[in-house]
């Protein structure tokens, strides 16, 4: 049985869930699963793995995904309203204040010395998070294809992204397709 | 105004095709805010990935916040930010109702097959972009390096990576 569960509770909670996943994605999830699943117990572990694999298929940050279900699972349409605010406020508070103070520290020697040693770091993550993704994602020749095929049509011909997911999304489909016609007709072979 | 409702549809529009979350919206925001816009250089994105890695929250919202102030001040943020947050929101919301079923339709999962990979292709691109604006010299390639080899072998966590980095370039620069 779900205990009962106040819109003030809700925001608290994912504000507090906001203000600590550092570094966004999956870092965030076993704060999640603590707050949610053991000390609220607003849902069940078999339930939350649904909601991760629906997070997945679905656009926008996991944490946010998290905080409207949640909300809404607990208390409705304002539940879901609430969490939502109180997952994205701590961020944007903080962000806010580096935007307003960071114009002030911008051209100082030792400001530029330091950015200068964070952006190829920052290349090297963006490379770390291919290398993470592509070790779940690339497992058959298709993805693989894929993969190459959208790196090379944006590279050669600068198509916008969104149509480029688009068309990936339709060749996935008629893969599929394809995929099960053949195991049928095997299968009534 | 026309400047907050340009903010927000561009950030909705990001919002709406970030798929896992995370690095995958990278490229969606460079060809937005740094091709099509102009409102950030190739260079200040790579210091707002970094500040969005240092700082709490999702990259997505973080860069949202960001840029909006940038361009508009206070209230360029707000609608940056809710115009990222609102399309999971309202997709989340109609699953909330609707629950179970979704992911064991076929279609889905062949869209899914062919989404999940082009988003590797993608941060491919994003990454030839900007690896391009910051790797700019020899010090700056072993950095890179380095940073990889941190993450990969040394299974290091980004933030202490990015701080070696910052001390790497005291030191260097």
């Amino acid at each position: 049985m779900k205990k009962k569960t106040s819109l003030f509770d809700l925001f608290f909670t994912f504000f507090k869930i906001g203000a600590f996943t550092i570094g966004g994605g999956y870092a965030m999830l076993p704060l999640i699963q603590k707050e949610v699943i053991e000390e609220h117990q607003w849902l069940d572990t078999e339930e939350f793995t649904a909601l991760l694999a629906i997070a997945e298929m679905t656009p926008g940050p996991v944490a946010v995904n998290t905080a409207t279900f949640v909300g809404y699972q607990t208390v409705g349409v304002l539940g879901s309203v609430a969490a939502t605010l109180g997952v994205v406020l701590p961020s944007f508070l903080i962000i806010l204040c580096i935007a307003i103070f960071l114009p002030r520290f911008a051209g100082h020697p030792v400001v530029e010395r330091i950015f200068y040693g964070i952006r190829p770091a920052v290349v090297a993550l963006i490379g770390y998070a291919i290398y993470n993704l592509g070790r779940k994602i690339l497992t058959n020749s298709f993805a693989y294809a894929v993969a190459l095929g959208v790196f090379l049509v944006q590279l050669l011909f600068k198509i916008p992204p969104i149509p480029a997911l688009l068309m990936a999304a339709g060749a996935g489909i008629l893969y599929s397709n394809r995929r099960q016609k053949q195991m049928e007709e095997r299968e009534a072979e | 105004m026309k400047l907050l409702g340009d903010l927000f549809f561009t950030f909705f529009k990001i919002g709406a095709f970030t798929f896992g979350g995370g690095y995958a919206m990278l490229p969606l925001i460079q060809d937005a805010v740094i091709n099509k816009h102009g409102w950030l250089t190739l260079t200040e994105f790579l210091e707002v990935i970094a500040i969005a890695e240092m700082t709490p929250g999702p990259i997505a919202v973080n860069t949202a916040t960001f840029v909006g102030y940038r361009t508009a001040g206070v209230f360029g943020s707000v609608f940056a930010s809710l115009g990222v947050v609102l399309p999971s929101f309202l997709i989340i919301l109609l699953i909330a109702r609707f629950f179970r079923g979704l992911t064991d339709l076929p279609w889905a999962q062949g869209f899914f097959s062919g989404v999940k990979p082009a988003i590797i292709g993608l941060i491919g691109i994003a990454l030839w972009r900007l690896g391009s604006a910051a790797l700019i010299d020899f010090k700056s390639i072993l950095i890179f390096l380095g940073a990889l080899l941190l993450l990969i072998k040394g299974r290091l966590h980004p933030i202490p990576v990015i701080m070696l980095s910052a001390l790497c370039g005291l030191l260097l620069a």
